[in-house]
């Protein structure tokens, strides 16, 4: 072996060592962050964090059940918003839409997308809020709405297009007409793969903090209706995390925490229903 | 790639032989119109969104004009407004970010690509996956208790006496600032590009590799000499992803940055981004001016990222299509 190819091959067992040592290091990030979570959360968590309103400032203990409620709240609404839209709007692209319209609508969409979440809090707040003239739960739904209609648009439209050509044909060929084929046939084939797509959009918007700062603002006691300030889980987090108390930085440890391990469990069933295989045989 | 699935084949022509109005009794002319209406709405929506923006910020554009972009005032209380610092330190936290995210990023979706077995491979990507879900208010959380107390004890310090010399490194260790703002928006990149780059060197024709290794390329000479190159477009669309991403970043950096509007060379030094003065003054602005300047701020943000993102699909579709036209001759 010449000095020349031995030097080639160091070099090669060198720098594909470096990638491994680069994909270690990302990958261990996760788990460092699950750790701190576990350690600071775990020890600050109580059943009272469910189930109390945050303390007043000064006084130790108290919850955040509030901010609980309130981000189920704005979920819920965001979920009555966003799926809706991007499911049927899906259904257009992937089924009826010519190539000009789909082109737009996945253009818009692809912008909606990518907007950065703190433009889409200046859109609500402009577009709720203002008229309104009050910051509210509806405000908060609305945007983490509009973040997941792009999400449900885009992947349910990849997951039908997925479904194979035979099973529509034969739908077609048995004489269904095109609204039924789709109702009782491809959606029902693909509805896995849609299944993942809602699941992953919610998972999205549930840790969304930026575009609830305008719009549901926060509040310590409980909202009711969905005409007032809201507090969330994301945005509780911000707030006491900057706060000058140790006992709100204990509570944004465990509401940190939480929110955490919702949001990656939702993560991790999206992933296992999708990875059970869509129903459908292939081609 | 389902190119051959734009339009419903079969579907299109079956129905469209038949008249409108058997098609509206037999519901599909319905269907077709309740559908149309929700997707039409995405467009709508859309639209009204830059419409806002764009309406919202007539008065600043009109005061300041390009000056918006050049002077550094931000004085509510005299209606002044100059981004200038917002923008020096978006741009320099994003900087430090790709800095240090894109060699261990790509380093990365190299192993994940081109050396881990197949099982290893998927499941470091699921990993990766899942750390592209953590929300950003738990990097901001995680950055204000142990980032900056490390950065401030440890690594400024440290920097500071093996590089003091330069600029850069100067000036009192906060803990906070574009440095550590910098880190933060780095951890929370790294996975987009890792996932991106990961799917583009696969989608990089195996003959590639092959006709390296037969030449007498050593592993690591094929990887870096033909497979990377040939990916490369795809890997910039990665990085540009990654870029969009930092540069729209709100919370985290919001609460590591240290929300003072200053210009300093030295990366120790807290300053401000747009996205942190539009999160923290938005609802308090003062004047008709200042809530319309902290829109543009928005429209600029907007813009800056539907650009890169466009550019970024673009290369990432044009690597892709590459190798599908490859791999079939």
């Amino acid at each position: 072996m010449t000095s020349r190819l031995r030097w080639r091959k160091f070099v090669s067992g060198f720098m594909l060592t470096m990638t491994g040592v680069c994909a270690l290091i990302s990958v261990s990030v996760l788990f460092l962050i699950l750790g701190y979570l576990v350690y600071h959360g775990g020890i600050s968590i109580s059943w009272n964090f469910f189930t109390k309103l945050p303390a007043p400032v000064g006084e130790t203990g108290g919850g955040m059940a509030n901010a609980i409620v309130g981000s189920g709240k704005m979920l819920l609404l965001a979920t009555f918003i966003g799926v809706p839209i991007g499911f049927l709007g899906a259904i257009y692209l992937a089924e009826f839409s010519g190539a000009t319209t789909a082109f737009v609508v996945r253009y818009a969409a692809d912008l909606l997308n990518g907007a950065p979440s703190i433009v889409i809090g200046i859109f609500a707040y402009a577009l709720v809020v203002l008229p309104f003239k009050h910051f509210s739960t509806l405000a908060g739904g609305f945007a983490l709405g509009l973040m997941m209609i792009p999400i449900t648009l885009r992947s349910t439209e990849e997951f039908l297009r997925a479904v194979p050509h035979p099973l529509r044909e034969g739908a077609m060929a048995l004489g269904a007409s095109k609204w039924k084929t789709i109702a009782t046939v491809i959606v029902p084939a693909a509805y896995r793969g849609i299944l993942t797509a809602v699941l992953l959009a919610f998972a999205r918007v549930a840790g969304e903090t930026a575009p609830l700062l305008f719009t549901a603002l926060g509040n310590s006691f409980w909202s009711r209706g969905w005409n007032q300030p809201t507090a969330s889980l994301p945005a509780m987090i911000y707030t006491y995390a900057l706060a000058p108390y140790d006992d709100w930085h204990r509570q944004a440890w465990a509401a940190g925490l939480v929110l955490l391990v919702l949001i990656l469990v939702i993560n991790i069933v999206a992933r296992a229903i999708l990875s059970r295989g869509i129903a459908v045989p292939r081609s | 790639m389902g190119t051959s699935f734009t339009s419903v084949p079969g579907a299109g022509p079956l129905v469209g032989g038949r008249s409108f109005l058997s098609r509206l009794r037999q519901g599909d002319e319905i269907a077709r119109l309740i559908t149309l209406m929700f997707a039409i709405s995405v467009v709508l929506v859309t639209l009204l969104l830059v419409f806002e923006l764009w309406q919202g910020s007539v008065l600043p554009r009109h005061k300041f004009g390009f000056n918006f972009f050049r002077t550094s005032v931000w004085d509510p209380i005299f209606d002044q407004f100059g981004a200038l610092p917002f923008i020096y330190g978006t741009v320099v936290t994003a900087g430090v970010a790709l800095l240090l995210a894109v060699p261990l990023g790509i380093g990365a979706a190299i192993f994940l690509a081109e050396l881990a077995p197949t099982r290893v491979s998927d499941t470091l990507e699921f990993f990766i996956d899942l750390l592209a879900a953590v929300p950003s208010v738990i990097y901001g959380l995680l950055g204000v208790f142990i980032v900056v107390p490390v950065m401030r004890s440890y690594i400024q310090p440290a920097l500071k006496n093996a590089l003091g010399f330069l600029p850069l490194f100067q000036g009192p260790a906060f803990g906070v600032g574009f440095l550590t703002a910098g880190i933060v928006l780095a951890i929370m990149v790294i996975p987009y590009i890792i996932s991106v780059s990961r799917e583009v060197l696969l989608s990089v024709p195996r003959d590639q590799r092959e006709a390296a290794l037969s030449l007498g390329a050593t592993r690591w000479e094929s990887t870096w000499k033909v497979v990377v190159p040939f990916a490369r477009a795809g890997i910039f669309g990665s990085i540009f992803l990654a870029l969009a991403r930092a540069l729209g970043e709100t919370i985290a950096v919001t609460m590591v940055i240290g929300n003072t509007p200053a210009i300093s060379a030295s990366l120790f030094s807290p300053g401000y981004s747009i996205a942190a003065v539009i999160a923290n003054e938005l609802t308090e602005a003062t004047s008709n001016l200042h809530y319309q300047s902290l829109i543009e701020l928005g429209l600029v943000l907007f813009l800056l990222t539907f650009i890169l993102n466009g550019l970024a699909r673009l290369l990432i579709l044009a690597t892709a299509q590459r190798g599908s036209e490859m791999g079939h001759v």
